[in-house]
């Protein structure tokens, strides 16, 4: 894989590659390997502090959860920090639209559409609402900074400000809840698919990947382009399904507790067997983020707008001058990080399951870090958005394991901010080594 | 390249981390106690008193912060449980955003104190101070030293359910004056956050409105008075009544100036000590209805739940040497500048 910003390094009719090393020829993403590398000497080490508690069915599944809301923001983030732009507002306007998807469900629906929580459009109208707020705010910010040229910065500086307010002044600062239960289900712990959906959705999403990884490799062959050895392609297949099925089987293997599955049973008015046992499952506000990554990686690789999106970041001046919209385009891509907003927002909220004043706050900064840990580069044109997902994800596992251990909490910012700043001098010396953009 | 990145990340943490006590290897009760905000002062006493009565019970202390974020000390929550915590000890950020930590909690059959301030479900049991008493307690200090005038009325945060209980217990205890057309309450605001600040800035709207026209005011804790005197000194009108609460120290040392009527103490060392040995009896299965001195209480929510409300103290010029002998201030930091103060001789 390369960067997106190249996506066809090498042109067909070149002379013949000088011969690889067996591991050369898995033509990995070195830069995704080392991330993933480090993750897991992460995650080792905590679970060595902690005497084995860090990586149990049970952590990993909290970390997942922990880590959703943030993760969605950080993949528009990419887009946004690629075309050299910086969106602070990102947590402001998650309360806005947690605030607005608040009210609707408990004060403006039941008052003047006497819709009781509950009922089964409720949730699909706050919702809907949510990510019509979220794009609005987002596309206007973006008006602001693509056709009336005030830096993106500026303009969202004042939006973390307006936009946490507004969000404030919607509710009175009263936390508002508890929310309708189906919306709730977005949350983590309350909206699990169980054992057998989530093998199945590990199943579809394990062909899918090996289609997709084959499919390129008979679209490259099909050009012309050279490819790697089909055993190469085959262990890579085979290593991606085996990590899909294993996150799968990791998740299934946490149990519900028995007293909250009594709960569950009591609600329906049954007894519970003795001895029932059910595993939670892939939660559905996962299911969600894999859906937002693998449609925005779609975006960046597969669309014009995502080629205009790297193409300006790379050379904005040389991107115009092609006849790329470019004030357009930042419209859409705020647009974009402002529906993501609002998904990130319905996932925050209902994990509460309430909405808090304080919801998204220094969420920011949190979703920049990640963006840019995750290699994402604030000079434009170059980012990944697994590399933010990952990004992200070492982030919380950072802050859990840093609290389950018991590192004081002031000790635990300062280590957040020095990995933030030395991730990102990292980088730019592999990038200069490697002489890669 | 990135593998390096993070490696060093590692190295750094990994670091800090040894220097810190490990929390597994514990066999007896494990207590894990949430914190809402570190940041404020006053939780090392608390912390220092739940950790006393945790060791004399031989049960081991687990904790986190939440940092002011209702999102975080629920993954506190979920973290503490999943370490192994036997009890929780949680001082809730918001009351109602608490629920689905307490259900986790409740879920894994792990009790619930609620520290401090509500959490608003049947499931954790309540221990605090009275807060009511601490709203008469105040008023009723003021009321004595201006039992008649206008008044003016410096509430807590409005998302804070404690500031409201407080006025309560205020309202009662003035009831009889307002209806008797003895004292009019002319000016009353809450103050976003406890924020001194804030208070300050509103006591100076109110005094502004009624031009200077206030002869008492009962403010709700003593960050608020503290914002209160600031306004009054401004205007020269300092040594009106002025109530507060926390026992601050520079509370405490106003009411020996003579600037502040009351502060009403709430020995935080009572409550942490409280919480460690009820978290403790409740980790070992006692029900919540059986522990001594626990009462069955419905909050202004309609929840009904166990509570213990431990008495506060008021704190005036006649009692202030009780916190000198009690270890809670210095009797320098007490009377500096203070003149003619039997305590302070």
């Amino acid at each position: 894989m390369t960067d997106a910003t190249r996506p066809a390094k090498t042109p067909a009719g070149m002379p013949a590659p000088p011969k690889k090393t067996t591991f050369e020829s898995l033509e990995l993403d070195t830069r995704l390997l080392g991330m993933i590398g480090a993750f897991v000497l992460l995650c080792l080490a905590f679970d060595l502090l902690t005497g084995g508690r860090f990586l149990t069915p049970r952590n990993i599944f909290n970390l997942t959860i922990q880590t959703v809301s943030v993760a969605i923001m950080a993949t528009g983030m990419v887009f946004i920090i690629v075309c050299r732009h910086i969106d602070l507002s990102v947590g402001a306007l998650l309360a806005t639209c947690s605030a607005a998807m608040a009210m609707i469900q408990t004060s403006i629906l039941p008052q003047y559409l006497s819709m009781e929580l509950g009922g089964p459009l409720i949730w699909i109208i706050a919702v809907i609402s949510g990510l019509a707020v979220g794009t609005a705010i987002g596309a206007f910010q973006g008006w602001m900074v693509g056709y009336l040229t005030i830096p993106a910065f500026i303009v969202t500086l004042g939006g973390l400000l307006v936009w946490r307010n507004v969000g404030w002044y919607m509710t009175d600062g009263a936390t508002i809840g508890p929310l309708d239960p189906t919306y709730q289900m977005f949350g983590g712990t309350n909206g699990t698919l169980g054992t057998e959906a989530s093998w199945i959705v590990g199943i579809v999403c394990a062909i899918g990947a090996a289609i997709a990884l084959w499919q390129a490799r008979r679209r490259k062959t099909k050009h012309g382009f050279p490819v790697k050895p089909a055993w190469a392609e085959l262990a890579l297949i085979a290593l991606s399904t085996g990590a899909i099925l294993g996150f799968v089987a990791i998740l299934n293997a946490y149990q519900i507790p028995s007293r909250r599955l009594e709960r569950l049973f009591e609600e329906r008015g049954e007894v519970m067997p003795a001895g029932y046992t059910e595993g939670y499952g892939l939660p559905i506000s996962v299911l969600l983020l894999i859906v937002v990554a693998v449609v925005m990686t779609l975006i960046a690789r597969r669309t014009r707008f995502g080629r205009y999106i790297f193409a300006t970041g790379g050379n904005p001046d040389a991107a115009e001058l092609s006849g790329i919209n470019t004030r357009l385009l930042t419209v859409k891509i705020f647009a974009l990080m402002g529906a993501l907003c609002a998904i990130s927002a319905v996932v925050a909220s209902a994990r509460l399951s309430n909405h808090s004043n304080d919801i998204g706050t220094l969420d920011e900064l949190r979703v920049i870090a990640a963006a840019v840990i995750g290699g994402t580069a604030l000079s434009g044109g170059i980012g990944t958005i697994y590399g933010a997902i990952l990004g992200a994800l070492v982030m919380q596992s950072l802050q859990s394991g840093m609290a389950m251990v018991g590192v004081d909490a002031p000790l635990q910012n300062i280590v957040v901010g020095a990995v933030l700043v030395l991730a990102v001098l990292i980088d730019i010396v592999y990038r200069r080594r490697t002489g890669d953009a | 390249m990135n593998l390096l990145k993070i490696a060093a990340a590692a190295v750094i943490g990994t670091g800090l981390m040894t220097t810190t006590v490990l929390a597994d290897g514990h066999s007896g009760t494990v207590v894990g106690v949430s914190w809402s905000n570190f940041q404020e002062e006053r939780w090392k006493t608390d912390e220092a008193a739940i950790k006393g009565a945790l060791e004399a019970a031989g049960a081991t202390y687990i904790s986190a912060d939440a940092q002011s974020s209702a999102s975080k000390q629920l993954s506190d929550v979920e973290s503490l449980i999943a370490q192994g915590a036997d009890a929780l000890i949680i001082l809730a950020q918001d009351a109602k955003a608490i629920g689905p930590a307490v259900e986790a909690a409740a879920d894994e059959g792990v009790p619930v104190v609620g520290y401090d301030r509500l959490i608003e479900d049947e499931r954790a049991f309540y221990l605090t101070f009275d807060n009511v008493e601490v709203g008469r307690m105040q008023a009723r200090a003021v009321l004595d030293a201006a039992p008649s005038g206008n008044y003016v009325m410096i509430k807590g945060s409005p998302t804070d359910p404690n500031a409201d209980f407080l006025r309560g217990g205020q309202q009662e205890v003035l009831q009889k004056a307002i209806d008797a057309g003895d004292i009019t309450v002319v000016g009353e605001a809450y103050t976003d956050g406890w924020l001194p600040a804030n208070a300050q800035r509103n006591m100076e709207q109110i005094l502004t409105a009624q031009d200077n026209e206030v002869d008492a005011v009962v403010a709700s804790n003593d960050g608020t008075a503290g914002g209160v005197v600031a306004a009054l000194t401004a205007q020269g009108m300092d040594g009106i009544p002025v109530s507060g609460q926390d026992g601050d120290h520079a509370a405490l040392n106003r009411v020996a100036l003579g600037t502040q009527t009351v502060s009403v103490w709430k020995d935080a060392r009572e409550l942490g000590k409280a919480a460690g040995q009820i978290a403790v009896t409740l980790a070992k299965g006692v029900p919540a209805a059986a522990i001594y001195g626990s009462n069955e209480w419905t909050s202004p929510g309609g929840t009904t739940m166990n509570a213990i409300f431990l008495s506060p103290n008021p704190i005036t010029i006649d009692n202030i040497g009780s916190v000198v002998d009690a270890g809670w201030i210095e009797k320098d930091k007490l009377c500096q500048g203070v003149a003619g103060v039997a305590a302070c001789e």
